[in-house]
């Protein structure tokens, strides 16, 4: 992950301004033995820092999520590590066309997520419908069903979109989640 | 009865293939006799039109027999032609391996016509002719387990027949206040456009004065 500029959310490349703050880090805890952080920032770090997708493949989309798994974009270098079980994971991906038939599975997979849990829409049939938005049989949009954060469009996005799509959802989870409890 | 109207739509180049398609077409006929009410030879495969009732006597004849030998079963399907009388074309898909050889069987149904099931012949019609149930509406008698396949559970209507609309009628979903996903009648932000591209003037709606009106085609929304 590396270093954090709070007011921008970009990391700090390696050089002398990340020497600076790792420095200042390392004085603060040989000095005083502890470090003093706001828990928000804090909490929202490890959240983002270790999102783990609860993947909901679908459909063709569910190959090019692999592909972003895969050794050329790896995930994993992002904290991201692929949970079989609702339960364990933070953020759910819906990757494929949502069909009328599946939509109660997915509305229930969704609800097996404990808080705080984000979704990401991959594709346009997850968006809206997409390829088959006029069909009888296909829900047009997962946001009918699940509340969603973060769209990436693409028929089916590229491997590196949907990681420009996570790490702009990393960005959200900086900006906007809190400790309290809804 | 029409038998060996052998009607080579296929390339005209000849062939041995046409030619050996021809020779078991008229066996087939031979074999197939009083049930056969027509049989060709259309685009490389041997098409055979016979009455619905006599499907699976058909079938097995053209399985035992020692020298057709249509074994194997592709595809059991339907057709609507909803301007006809017996508005559906129930076509069943053969394959023989040892021939190398392909063959149609359709038969004519009109709608609420049973249709005797093949289930018992090969087992693989099983849930071919459970598609052609729920996709048309065609029913098949004797089959062991006539269910839904592809639709919804709660589904209704025959989606594949000519005069279900593309949409669907009751068909938008989402979750509310009751907590779990319901039916809605449909409702389209955008209806479906159809880009034909035959006439640069189809969408004009303005007309001269003397000219006919211009003919409404915006009849694709569900």
């Amino acid at each position: 992950m590396g270093i954090i500029d709070p007011l921008k959310a970009a990391p700090i490349p390696p050089g002398a301004d990340q020497d600076a703050i790792l420095r200042a880090v390392g004085d603060e805890i040989t000095n005083r033995g502890f470090v003093i952080a706001k828990a928000d920032k804090l909490f929202n770090w490890a959240r983002s820092g270790s999102l783990w997708p609860m993947t909901f493949g679908l459909a063709c989309c569910a190959v090019e999520m692999m592909h972003s798994a895969a050794s050329r974009y790896d995930m994993d270098r992002y904290g991201m590590l692929f949970r079989p079980s609702p339960r364990q994971s933070d953020v759910m991906i819906v990757a494929g066309t949502l069909t009328n038939k599946m939509a109660p599975a997915l509305r229930r997979v969704y609800d097996q997520m404990p808080e705080p849990r984000w979704v990401l829409s991959m594709g346009s049939c997850a968006n809206g419908g997409g390829y088959y938005h006029y069909s009888y049989a296909v829900v047009r949009g997962c946001d009918r069903i699940v509340p969603v954060d973060v769209y990436v469009p693409g028929c089916p996005p590229t491997a590196e979109a949907l990681i420009y799509g996570l790490l702009q959802l990393q960005k959200k989870i900086r900006r906007t989640a809190t400790i309290a409890r809804n | 009865m029409n038998e060996g109207n052998i009607s080579d739509s296929a390339a005209v180049g000849a062939d041995e293939s046409l030619t050996g398609l021809a020779a078991m077409a008229d066996h087939i006929a031979n074999v197939v006799q009083p049930m056969a009410e027509h049989i060709s030879v259309v685009r490389g495969e041997i098409e055979l039109r016979v009455a619905a009732a006599s499907v699976p006597q058909a079938l097995g004849l053209l399985r035992g027999d020692r020298q057709a030998a249509f074994n194997q079963l592709i595809d059991v399907t339907a057709v609507d032609y909803p301007e006809r009388e017996a508005r559906f074309d129930m076509v069943y898909l053969l394959l023989s391996m040892d021939n190398n050889m392909r063959m149609r069987i359709i038969a004519s149904v009109s709608e609420g016509q049973a249709v005797p099931s093949i289930t018992s012949l090969y087992m693989s019609a099983n849930w071919a002719e459970r598609e052609v149930w729920d996709m048309f509406g065609i029913f098949f008698s004797g089959h062991p387990d006539l269910r839904r396949l592809l639709t919804d559970y709660g589904f209704e209507g025959h989606p594949l027949r000519k005069d279900f609309p593309l949409t669907g009628h009751v068909e938008v979903r989402y979750d509310d206040a009751q907590r779990r996903v319901v039916n809605e009648p449909v409702h389209l932000v955008q209806e479906f456009r159809d880009f034909d591209f035959l006439s640069p003037w189809e969408g004009v709606q303005t007309q001269m004065a003397s000219e006919p009106a211009p003919q409404d085609k915006s009849d694709q929304k569900g």
